[in-house]
């Protein structure tokens, strides 16, 4: 049941979610508008990953998870830092 | 399958349903607020709490293998430590780069209180006893 339910609702509606910050990805008139949007679909990758471990009863892509958190917040610091020094020249 | 069984896989599921409802809110919140620092607001809050109970609803549901119910638990607490951290570094960099605030906004705290050359903030107990002086 919490298999056919992650497969067919939580995975899928958590890709209609990447789909649509996308749409803010392209359309942001500044750079942090894209930076905000890039953010929350690798945090919404993270959920795309947990709902396929849990659909595929394949705990070991949880790994994979911890990995992805790591990068996507090292990769917005290294963003935030990219953006205030960009101006500053 | 015993009751207990049966009950902490309705818990589990309540959980992801409600948290894909709260992503789902998230991504448009993205989409359609009007401002960058609203936009920030709906993408870091409720993409957190979302992500955390569809994360916390997983770890129910592989509760027998105490290894990846401890590591999905540990991804919410990352998440929960970091995701302000960015938040808060993002919205700095673009104040300071001068990203406009919505035109309906009613309140700026820093307005007047950064100072682009050295890259510097005035801070409360700065500003505060020159505020006495004008009032007094």
């Amino acid at each position: 049941m919490v298999s056919s339910v992650a497969l067919y609702f939580v995975l899928p509606a958590i890709v209609l979610a990447v789909v649509t910050t996308f749409v803010r990805l392209l359309l942001g008139p500044s750079l942090p508008d894209r930076v905000v949007a890039l953010d929350l679909m690798t945090t919404l990758g993270i959920g795309v990953i947990v709902a396929y471990a849990l659909g595929m009863d394949e705990p070991i892509f949880v790994d994979i998870a911890i990995v992805v958190a790591l990068i996507s917040f090292l990769g917005t610091i290294a963003f935030a830092y990219y953006v205030q020094k960009r101006v500053q020249q | 399958m015993t009751f207990l069984d049966t009950l902490l896989e309705v818990i589990s599921l309540l959980l992801l349903i409600t948290g894909t409802i709260f992503v789902l809110i998230s991504a448009v919140g993205v989409v359609r607020m009007p401002d960058l620092y609203l936009r920030m607001s709906a993408s870091t809050k409720s993409s957190t709490l979302g992500l955390g109970l569809v994360l916390l609803g997983a770890a129910l549901y592989f509760r027998h293998d105490f290894g990846i119910a401890s590591r999905l638990v540990a991804i919410v607490v990352f998440l929960l430590l970091t995701a302000p951290v960015a938040a808060h570094l993002m919205g700095r960099a673009a104040y300071h780069t001068g990203v406009p605030l919505w035109e309906k906004s009613i309140h700026d705290d820093l307005k007047g209180k950064y100072n682009p050359e050295d890259d510097t903030l005035d801070s409360f107990t700065d500003t505060l006893p020159k505020v006495f002086l004008e009032e007094s």
